[in-house]
């Protein structure tokens, strides 16, 4: 029965030395699902996520994914990050190579597929999220929104089943936030499980099955886009959305 | 259509004339106080160089045989002396009918050393691999002979320039692949390698290399088991090998510590283990980086080399130091000769490797890291 | 999103397969390791052991207590060669001590004056100090010490025929001869006494600091130092009964007894240290300045500051956090390269223990032990420092 969940997450604690950053976060995600996360920096959104391809190990709790469980077990945890991809904040592609050699490196050596398969599936992806022309360029001659769709089609270029965003779009200048929104949600409507963390509240109405508020490391509450953003329940949940709608 | 007046002016006319002299001005005359350095710093080099110049080219001999050739007032440097003994300071003590095999030597790793350097040329890491494990190799068993019927030469006649360049290449190459493994130990999370790495570094950089010269010459062969004899410069080498490697290694820490951890946090993710992501990712940048400090510790290992004279080998300068005594040549201004070859032929050997590095940090490192900054 | 309680509690219990597991791969590797190295080290033990037994060699600390049998040609305190191998370790250390604390004033004086001249804006001055720290650095130190040595001995003329001032001082060129300190009963209290100054001294300019926070006016914290570190040593000087005396170099026969000699050696010594650990002062130097962001400068200005404080209170603190790690590791360089002096034969710790004690003895084992050790200590000791140093001035960030 776990084989119908993408990810599920029982009970999720973390500590960094005596601050206590999760706190029993539990929560499933389905084949497909689109799943939101936001709440107020420091409430341990990104933790979670990261607990999902274990850049963060967590102290009590459980995760599964992909039927997987993450354990210390260095082979299953590999095995994870080969279904799992992710898109960090800071984009964090290697400058030394060019976009086209980030985009097939972890091919090459983890899926072990050869030169001329791994080109020209990163030149399709690159193509699809609209950078084919940069392929050859260092990432530092790149533009921010260049730089986030980059690394997008790198995490793709390894087929992964689960997407995960770390605030995508907060280092991005404002003029380039809707092109890399554009390419997130065309994979989403391709059919991607997707768990995002962002402050971009259009998005997740869009797009989003279900939106998650987190605060102090707990999961608050959890709602389809309509009830969330319309019906909030819990006071906290309330309180968030007045600050963050209220600028826009 | 006329044009508006304010368009297309260029600066007011400077009051002093042309651009030099607005240039002696701004650099050199801004200021009362910069007036005086400026007239102390030309008395300065009025006193200074054209004494030097005179003693070394105006006044000195350029052909003789002897100390008889350069005794007398107003000789100036004494050139026939290093022509004489070139041979010595090109091979050393080397058997002359054999020389040809350090001529060999020195073509292959001529070529070793130009394949790692110049920055076009593919398989860097191979050529690296190389110079660190198979030139080594060949390079003692041509020198030192003994195989292919070739007569046994042994170290103690190696020296001059064959010494110091052969000490410098090999202890640069092996020196870098120790550092690096030194530098990850250090940082690994396994406490009882981390903690071997570090004793290792902080005890070869807190003691001289005159110290670990002296150990490799009279404690080394002590620990080894009865029979067992290394080479008195195999063990020279591997101590000056080591020392470099942990300074090396210090360099490389910084570069690695200056990575933001993105770089292998994103290479985790994509699924790539420990090896690959230090090896592909982290060290790549991390090299890069440091690569300044990195040639620096390479000059320091290329001066360093003239130590091993202190425990009875005759390197360059020791070989220079040695004729200062011979009686054909003896008269005062032949050893000042002998030192001021000595020093522009390290100079030479120095400044050119710190030119390369700016030259690396303009093209590989700049260029290919990016328009911005890492 | 509610079946997803029992979901959980419907999947098999999780366990860690053992070659998976990190930790224990990690510690089986790290057992291995450290088998290895203490295998290494037995080995090298015995094979010792062996060696020494089958040569006949002495072993063991008691040749400290030997008479050593040789003279040293430079001393900081009273020595013959009927004193032990013990002693010949404490005056080397002296000299070696000596030297790099001289060498260690000298180069950073010099150091920090290139270093601004490299700023200058002056453009010939700047270019003559990169010109001087391009030109020093690229060539060996031993060849500047060989160099020096070699320049300085024809210069100076024979001893019968010395230069000499007063009858107190006698230049020639088996070295500077002058009037050397007695130390006798009691010295030790002049000793006690100038400490003592040195510390009162800290005190008020802490004193002084904390008066100025609080008050804006500065009390003279530097004439009040001054004033002790003179008045305190003196008044010693005086309730001990003058125990320090000048004993005067004299010609007899065919050199200078008494007194102090300071031999060419260590001129040169000191000379090539000096100038070539000042070239990489200088370039650290430098290197902190230019570290400093000019954003610092400009807002100083625009709050009004004049040069001379922008220096002072903005640039000069922040440069020296970038200065002093690389600085204190040319100090210890310098330390180290003092052992050059074995090329020369000046009477360093190397040379003279390491040198010719191990000459004498054959116990090089033990005697490069020592050596080490010492110089270890000193590194760690100044590396322990530095890292206290850098901690408490780190940059507190969030």
């Amino acid at each position: 029965m776990s084989g119908q969940y993408a990810i599920i997450m029982d009970n999720v604690n973390k500590w960094y030395g005596r601050f206590h950053v999760l706190r029993d976060a539990s929560l499933t995600v389905a084949r497909g699902e689109r799943i939101v996360i936001c709440g107020p920096s420091g409430s341990g959104k990104s933790t979670l996520i990261r607990c999902i391809n274990r850049l963060e190990d967590h102290q009590s709790g459980r995760i599964i994914v992909e039927g997987r469980e993450l354990t210390r077990n260095v082979r299953a945890i590999d095995e994870v990050r080969r279904e799992v991809g992710m898109v960090f904040q800071q984009f964090n592609l290697f400058p030394h190579l060019t976009v086209l050699q980030n985009c097939t490196l972890a091919q090459t050596w983890v899926r072990k597929r050869p030169k001329a398969v791994a080109d020209k599936i990163a030149m399709d992806l690159l193509d699809r999220v609209r950078i084919a022309d940069q392929a050859h360029k260092y990432p530092g001659q790149l533009s921010g929104g260049q730089q986030q769709r980059a690394a997008i089609a790198r995490a793709l270029a390894m087929e992964p089943k689960i997407m995960l965003f770390d605030e995508p779009t907060s280092a991005l200048d404002p003029e380039m936030i809707g092109e890399v929104l554009e390419v997130m949600v065309e994979l989403a409507e391709d059919g991607m499980t997707m768990m995002v963390v962002t402050h971009e509240m259009g998005f997740a109405r869009k797009v989003a099955d279900c939106v998650i508020f987190m605060d102090q490391g707990e999961i608050v509450e959890r709602a389809p886009p309509e009830r969330f953003f319309n019906n909030p329940q819990h006071e906290r949940t309330k309180q968030f959305l007045s600050q963050i709608l209220s600028g826009h | 259509m006329a044009k508006r007046a304010s368009a297309h002016r260029g600066p007011p006319d400077r009051p002093w004339g042309p651009l030099i002299l607005d240039w002696l001005r701004d650099n050199l005359f801004s200021s009362v106080t910069n007036t005086l350095l400026t007239i102390a710093a030309i008395a300065f080099i009025y006193v200074v160089v054209p004494p030097i110049v005179n003693w070394t080219i105006v006044d000195a001999v350029w052909s003789g045989t002897g100390r008889a050739d350069c005794i007398g007032e107003g000789k100036g440097a004494c050139w026939p002396f290093i022509s004489a003994r070139s041979d010595q300071l090109i091979y050393g003590q080397y058997a002359a009918a054999e020389r040809y095999r350090v001529d060999i030597v020195y073509l292959l790793g001529a070529i070793g050393l130009a394949w790692i350097l110049i920055p076009r040329l593919p398989g860097k890491f191979w050529a690296g691999l190389g110079m660190a494990t198979v030139f080594p190799v060949v390079a003692y068993l041509l020198l030192s002979g003994g195989v292919f019927d070739l007569p046994v030469v042994p170290t103690e006649r190696w020296g001059g320039l064959l010494l110091t360049l052969l000490i410098s290449v090999v202890g640069i190459a092996t020196s870098f692949p120790i550092g690096v493994l030194l530098a990850l130990g250090r940082r690994s999370n396994m406490p009882i390698v981390s903690l071997l790495c570090t004793c290792f570094i902080e005890f070869v950089r807190g003691v001289p290399l005159i110290t670990l010269l002296f150990m490799a010459a009279n404690v080394v062969p002590l620990f080894m088991p009865q029979g067992v004899s290394l080479d008195k410069l195999l063990r020279a080498l591997i101590v000056i090998s080591l020392f470099s490697a942990a300074y090396m290694a210090e360099v490389i820490r910084g570069g690695l510590q200056a990575l933001p951890r993105g770089q292998s946090e994103a290479a985790a993710a994509l699924g790539l283990g420990y090896w690959k992501t230090t090896f592909l990712i982290v060290l790549p940048q991390a090299i890069k980086i440091s690569l300044p400090s990195i040639v620096s510790s390479c000059i320091s290992l290329l001066k360093d080399t003239s130590l091993i004279a202190t425990i009875g080998f005759f390197d360059f300068l020791q070989i220079i130091k040695a004729g200062n005594s011979d009686p054909a040549w003896s008269a005062p201004n032949v050893a000042i000769t002998g030192y001021l070859f000595a020093a522009l032929v390290y100079w030479t050997l120095c400044f050119g490797m710190s030119r390369y590095s700016a030259y690396l940090e303009d093209t590989v490192a700049g260029g290919k890291v990016g328009a911005g900054k890492l | 999103m509610s079946g997803q309680d029992d979901v959980a509690a419907r999947l098999p219990p999780p366990g860690v397969a053992f070659w998976g597991d990190p930790r224990l791969r990690g510690f089986v590797f790290q057992a291995i390791v450290l088998a290895l190295v203490v295998w290494l080290f037995w080995t090298m033990a015995s094979n010792a052991g062996d060696a020494l037994k089958r040569s006949g060699q002495a072993t063991g600390w008691s040749f400290l207590w030997n008479t050593a049998g040789f003279d040293i040609g430079f001393k900081l305190i009273d020595y013959t060669a009927r004193d032990r191998h013990i002693d010949v370790l404490v005056v080397g250390l002296l000299n070696t001590l000596m030297i790099a604390g001289l060498g260690i004033v000298l180069a950073t004086v010099l150091g920090f004056v290139v270093g601004i001249a490299r700023l200058s804006p002056n453009w010939l001055v700047s270019r003559m100090a990169a010109a001087y720290v391009e030109f020093v650095r690229n060539v060996p130190l031993l060849l500047w010490i060989l160099f020096f040595y070699l320049a300085l001995i024809p210069i100076l003329p024979p001893v019968k025929q010395a230069i000499s001032l007063g009858d107190t001082l006698f230049l020639t060129n088996r070295g500077l001869y002058m009037p050397k300190l007695h130390w006798t009963e009691g010295a030790i209290w002049i000793v006690v006494a100038l400490a003592s100054a040195i510390v009162l001294w800290v005190a008020t300019t802490v004193w002084a600091r904390r008066r100025q926070t609080a008050t804006g006016r500065r009390p003279p914290d530097l004439l009040i130092g001054l004033a002790l570190v003179i008045a305190l040593p003196v008044a010693a000087f005086f309730a001990t009964g003058a125990p320090v005396s000048l004993e005067f170099p004299e010609l007899k026969g065919f050199n200078f007894q008494g007194g102090l000699a300071i031999l060419p050696e260590l001129v040169a010594l000191l000379f090539a240290l000096t100038i070539y650990t000042a070239a990489y002062i200088g370039e650290i130097v430098r290197s902190g300045i230019e570290g400093v962001s000019k954003g610092q400068s400009e807002a100083a200005s625009a709050l009004g500051l004049s040069r001379g404080q922008r220096l002072r209170l903005v640039v000069i603190p922040q440069a020296m956090r970038i200065i002093i790690p690389p600085l204190t590791s040319q100090y210890l360089n310098l330390t180290k390269n003092s052992s050059l002096a074995a090329a020369i034969a000046f009477p360093d710790l190397v040379h003279v223990f390491a040198g010719t004690s191990l000459n004498q003895t054959g116990q090089a084992l033990e005697i490069l032990a020592i050596t080490a050790a010492i110089y270890l200590t000193i590194s760690l000791t100044v590396s322990g420092f530095m890292n206290l140093y850098n901690y408490a001035t780190r940059l507190k960030e969030r």
